[in-house]
């Protein structure tokens, strides 16, 4: 099932390019069936329920769906394919924010359709991938489908300054990438010399016994891989650009999810892999966290370019995620995977609602916004609904996992609390001057502005139940990642 | 009582509607909505409070749902009703339903009437959340939600920056305490491993019995959060500004309920304040400076409305000064005659205002007693029970509270002076302001606009503010425990003092203001003065501190950090990576020469190397 929703999305995009050569307008409803499909396929597994006993040995009642298929036996990489309540609640975010991607691009894109359709299915399928893969070749492998193709989104689609801020994508995360690479050989290596068997299963590599010195260096290398795509202070300067540049397709994608890869990576390998160096690395880690929340809400202050805004407060908000995961106690990583998903509906609204801006002003500058409110009511509500959202209000979303990995820090650290509460504080100076600055205040723009018309309002309204519902009643997230923080807190105490 | 539910859910209810009808729906049926479903939550918090008064229990809590339960952590929503949040709801939705009432007669001219009720619906569930939840984390809910709504109705007119300047200052100062009471939670939490009220005192008098450290620092904490929603020093600089919302919402939001919040806190969490003397006292010193500080601002104000915000600072101030000395009765008790008679002060300038198109200098209005007798009579009204006059119920609450303060332990005498003088001042710029806008010659023409719907919430109010004094206690007094007054024989001297204060206050001033005084007059135009008064009528010159010492430092650093440092390193290695490209392929020229000689040049480096030299 796993396999079939990733090829599903493969081919599809070969389809989508294919019938973009024939008949461009109906690419991106090639990419809407194939993400349709994809939902349904979630669905099922969703629906399948767990898996009654665990293929792996001890972990029973973890994993949805499990596909292994031999690969390339002589160096024991497999097709190792699975899910558990965590990957799959953020393979769900993933195919509804490509649909959320595609809609919002519906009349965004007036050249080459079909690969820019193929590019949106490629990289959603790499992101899949890496959520689900638990052979760590085959992770790497996704790691750079997913990659590759958001080069090209940003190189070919993006704005004025895209050359320079793909090729600036591409190398932080190619050299993280290569970072991680090694990693994971080195790591596999050492297996081999412990164990005499040569493997890049999770599983097979979770007990490795190694040097605490080798430990720290490879749990840094994974780190630092996983921080660049979080991304964490200072390790950040590729996104404000990146997220700038792209088309609104892009921005939605890379916030939305490719964030959470890194801090997938983070929950999923660099902990559990390593928990002695976790450990000892836990402090410098928060402070990094810590150091993202309030350095990115701050920069997201200084801005004056809509989409910039946005890409710093996502850094501040990741930082809670950082934050969260190295508290490493059930509060405290539940608060982070709340926050990963409530980030990713909030974000990825605040793009749309910024690509809208510029498709109607062709700006993206708030200096040249102003009183749009009055023009386009419905825009000014709906924005001011996912600021006050991602500025952490009780309600939705974004309050329960924030104020959850705060709770949760705070028995760890008190310092960097009262640090990260501060982003509160800022939170609120950011967002509430990005509504003034847009959408309040004396009308700068002169005319008409379109207001949100029945496909950006529908895409809208989901996302915002979506958040009230998370905020009002997050236990069934909780309860589904309950069994993976249960079995990751076991397994690795901090 | 099992009807408790509807209470929030009804103004919640009208709030989906209008925000859901996007403002299709015509005026007629907004205001019936908008002022309807509050309405009905007075009506349904009588028949609950009724219910619950004769069933003759403490307490009742209704459960709905578990919000989160994660390790440990489990906060539910559970409404909780006792003494103390029943007076609370009986405010919110009583003063409430006749605020929205005159409001629907207010705003009536407004495009944007659909909006203005939606906002206004959503504040009164958001304050009924935060007084009904059982839970620090649903009173935090309502907490954060009051706070939107105060911004998103400072902020109504938004085509003007100022008003949405005002509106982010008074949600971003309010956040900052909001944060440190966040903190304070967390602390609770740690310490006590519950956020849920109940079970959270009954812990905190088990585990601190006898006071401890960390439970003092919590109480601070808390009294952050509390500062900054009652507009109370430090964190008061915000309400004054807050008055560019329409005025239902000042005597809503800004007067009634949402900056009371700060003294329910307190008050809900009394056992806390109790087991640390040390933070009783910092809420007694906050309540008696910031009272001091906003007596001598409102006396010097020009602005109708900045006069009330700076008096509702002010008897904010006596409420917390009442909680510090451990009147915690009496502190209940004058949030609620003090919404009643503040709320009708508010709501009468309305009127003026209204009437003067929208005039807010008190020295462009003057003249208006025949004009408009009315609300001549109801800011008279408003005014004695603000000043304390007898029998008002302003004169209830507020001497209840001096006379407490008298006996508090730590210097109870230097507390009641203070807040004695203070009130002297309340009496002075009452009788400024009635003076200034009522007598005199008429400056500005008046058309009076005022229909059924905004004058019968004010002679409804009136009557509140003149009598609710009498029954009120009765209703608040079984609520917190109180040592009450002792009546010792000092009293008699004490209670007529106190009570003659205002009356003293009010001769003077009207004297002072209708020339028979002209030395004191010519006086207060010497130069000195005159800087005086400005200097206090910008509210003792906070903003401009604040501004100096942290907004213009925020703003100008920001500058500085927006180009990315962090990004130079990054750069620096495409420089040197650009420049060995450079290096490297300018060798790449075509010249035989070029390549000869570096093909020698390599050769020696090799042998050389060979040999051993290198």
């Amino acid at each position: 099932m796993l396999l079939t929703l990733i090829l599903c999305l493969l081919c599809g995009g070969f389809i989508a390019w294919l019938v973009g050569l024939f008949k461009p307008d109906m690419a991106r409803w090639v990419s809407l069936v194939v993400l349709s499909l994809a939902g349904f396929l979630v669905a099922d597994i969703w629906l399948g329920g767990l898996l009654p006993n665990g293929v792996i040995e001890g972990q029973a009642g973890l994993w949805y769906n499990i596909v292994n298929l031999t690969w390339i036996p002589r160096f024991g990489i497999s097709l190792l394919l699975a899910v558990d309540g965590l990957s799959l609640m953020l393979i769900a975010l993933t195919v509804f924010l490509g649909i959320v991607a595609v809609v919002s691009s519906w009349s965004q894109v007036d050249y080459r359709h079909g690969f820019f359709q193929f590019n949106i299915l490629w990289t959603l399928a790499g992101v899949v991938g890496v959520f689900s893969a638990l052979d760590l070749f085959l992770f790497f492998v996704f790691w750079e489908v997913m990659l590759i193709p958001m080069y090209f989104l940003i190189a070919i689609w993006g704005h004025e300054d895209r050359a320079y801020a793909s090729m600036k994508f591409f190398l932080f995360t190619q050299v993280s990438g290569l970072l991680l690479l090694v990693s994971i050989l080195v790591l596999a290596f050492v297996h081999y010399d412990s164990s005499g068997v040569l493997s890049f299963s999770y599983f097979d590599l979770l007990n490795t016994s190694m040097s605490s010195d080798l430990a720290f260096w490879l749990m840094l290398g994974f780190f630092v891989a996983f921080v660049v795509k979080l991304p964490g202070v200072p390790l950040h300067t590729w996104l404000p650009d990146a997220h700038t540049q792209a088309p609104t397709a892009g921005s939605v994608i890379l916030a939305g999810i490719l964030l959470k890869t890194g801090a997938y990576g983070l929950i999923r390998f660099v902990v559990p892999l390593f928990p002695e160096a976790a450990m000892e690395f836990r402090w410098p880690a928060m402070l990094l966290g810590a150091i993202s929340v309030v350095y990115g809400g701050y920069l997201a202050y200084a801005q004056t370019d809509f989409k910039r805004l946005v890409a710093y407060s996502s850094i501040s908000h990741m930082g809670f995620v950082l934050l969260g995961v190295f508290a490493w106690n059930a509060i405290a990583l539940q608060g982070a995977v709340m926050q990963m998903v409530a980030h990713g509906f909030s974000t990825a609204a605040l793009f749309m609602l910024a690509g809208a801006l510029q498709e109607r002003l062709h700006t993206r500058d708030l200096d040249q916004m102003g009183g749009i409110w009055m023009q386009a009511p419905r825009m000014g509500a709906v924005a001011l609904f996912f600021i006050v959202a991602s500025l952490g209000m009780p309600g939705l979303g974004n309050f329960v996992g924030e104020f959850m990995v705060l709770i949760g820090i705070f028995s760890v650290d008190v310092p960097l609390t009262v640090a990260a509460a501060l982003g509160l504080v800022v939170a609120a100076v950011y967002g509430l001057s990005l509504m003034q600055r847009a959408f309040q205040g004396q009308r700068k723009v002169e005319g008409d502005v379109a207001d949100f018309g029945a496909r950006e309002l529908s895409v809208m309204l989901v996302m915002m139940l979506a958040l009230v519902y998370l905020g009002v009643y997050p236990q069934p997230l909780f309860d589904m990642a309950a069994p993976v923080v249960q079995h990751l807190l076991g397994g690795a105490a901090l | 009582m099992n009807l408790l539910w509807l209470i929030p859910a009804a103004p919640l209810l009208g709030f989906l509607i209008l925000f859901l009808s996007q403002g299709r729906l015509s005026k007629p049926v907004v205001a019936v909505v908008g002022a309807g479903s509050v309405t009905v939550a007075a009506v349904l918090t009588f028949m609950v409070g009724l219910g619950f008064t004769q069933s003759g229990e403490s307490a009742y809590s209704q459960h709905l749902w578990t919000w989160i339960d994660v390790g440990g952590f489990s906060p539910a929503i559970i409404l909780y009703l006792d003494g103390l949040s029943l007076v609370m709801i009986g405010v919110i939705t009583g003063v409430g339903a006749l605020i929205h009432i005159y409001a629907a007669g207010y705003m009536i001219d407004e495009s944007d009437y659909s909006r203005f009720f939606a906002y206004m619906n959503l504040f009164v569930f958001a304050m009924l959340m935060l007084v009904l939840g059982d839970n620090l984390l649903v009173l935090y809910l309502g907490w954060e939600g009051v706070g939107l709504c105060s911004y998103l109705l400072i902020g109504y007119f938004h085509e003007d920056p100022a008003n949405g300047y005002a509106a982010r200052k008074a949600f971003v100062v309010t956040r900052i305490g909001d944060t440190a009471m966040a903190l304070g939670m967390f602390l609770l939490f740690r310490e006590l491993g519950t956020l849920e009220i109940q079970s959270l005192l009954q812990n905190a008098n088990a585990t601190w019995a006898g006071g401890s450290p960390v439970c003092t620092l919590a109480a601070l904490l808390i009294l952050g959060g509390a500062v900054g929603k009652s507009a109370q020093l430090p964190l008061q600089t915000w309400l004054p500004d807050a008055m560019a919302g329409p005025t239902p919402v000042s005597a809503l939001i800004h007067a009634a309920t949402m900056v009371t919040a700060g003294v329910y806190l307190i008050a809900r969490l009394h056992d806390l304040y109790l087991l640390s003397d040390f933070a009783q006292f910092a809420v007694a010193v906050v309540g008696v400076i910031s009272l001091f500080i906003a007596s001598f601002a409102a006396l010097c104000q020009s602005d109708l409305k900045r006069i009330l915000a700076y008096s509702t600072m002010s008897q904010i101030g006596y409420m917390f000064l009442a909680l510090g000395v451990g009147a915690w009765s009496a502190a209940i008790f004058h949030l609620m005659t003090h919404a009643f008679f503040k709320a009708l002060l508010f709501l009468t300038a309305g009127t003026v205002i209204k009437a003067l198109h929208h005039e807010q200098d008190i020295f462009k209005m003057g003249g208006l007693y025949k004009r408009m007798p009315l609300a001549f009579a109801c800011m008279l009204i408003g005014s004695a029970a603000l000043s304390a006059l007898p029998l008002t119920s302003g004169w209830f609450s507020k001497d209840l509270i001096l006379l407490q303060s008298w006996d508090y332990a730590h210097q109870g005498p230097f507390f009641w002076s203070i807040a004695a003088a203070a009130a002297f001042l309340t009496s002075l710029y009452s009788v400024r302001m009635i003076y200034i806008v009522f007598f005199g010659d008429a400056k500005t023409e008046a058309h009076d606009q005022s229909g059924i719907a905004m004058n019968a919430p004010l002679v409804i109010l009136a009557t509140l503010a003149l009598v609710g004094g009498m029954f009120g206690f009765a209703a608040v007094a079984p609520v917190l425990p109180d040592g009450g007054i002792d009546g010792g024989d000092h009293y008699n001297t004490l209670f007529w003092v106190t009570t003659a204060i205002p009356l003293v206050g009010i001769i003077f001033g009207y004297m002072l203001f209708s020339g028979r005084l002209s030395g004191i007059a010519s006086l207060l135009e010497s130069g000195f003065a005159l800087s005086l008064k400005r200097y206090f009528a910008t509210g003792w010159g906070f903003d401009a501190l604040y501004d100096l010492v942290l907004v213009s430092p925020f703003k100008k650093l920001s500058v500085i950090l927006k180009p990315e440092l962090v990004d130079g390193i990054y750069n620096a290695v495409v420089i040197v990576a650009r420049g060995f490209n450079r290096y490297l392929s300018n060798g790449e020229n075509g010249s035989l020469r070029w390549y000869a000689m570096n093909m020698a040049a390599g050769l020696v480096l090799v042998l050389l190397f060979i040999v051993g030299v290198l």
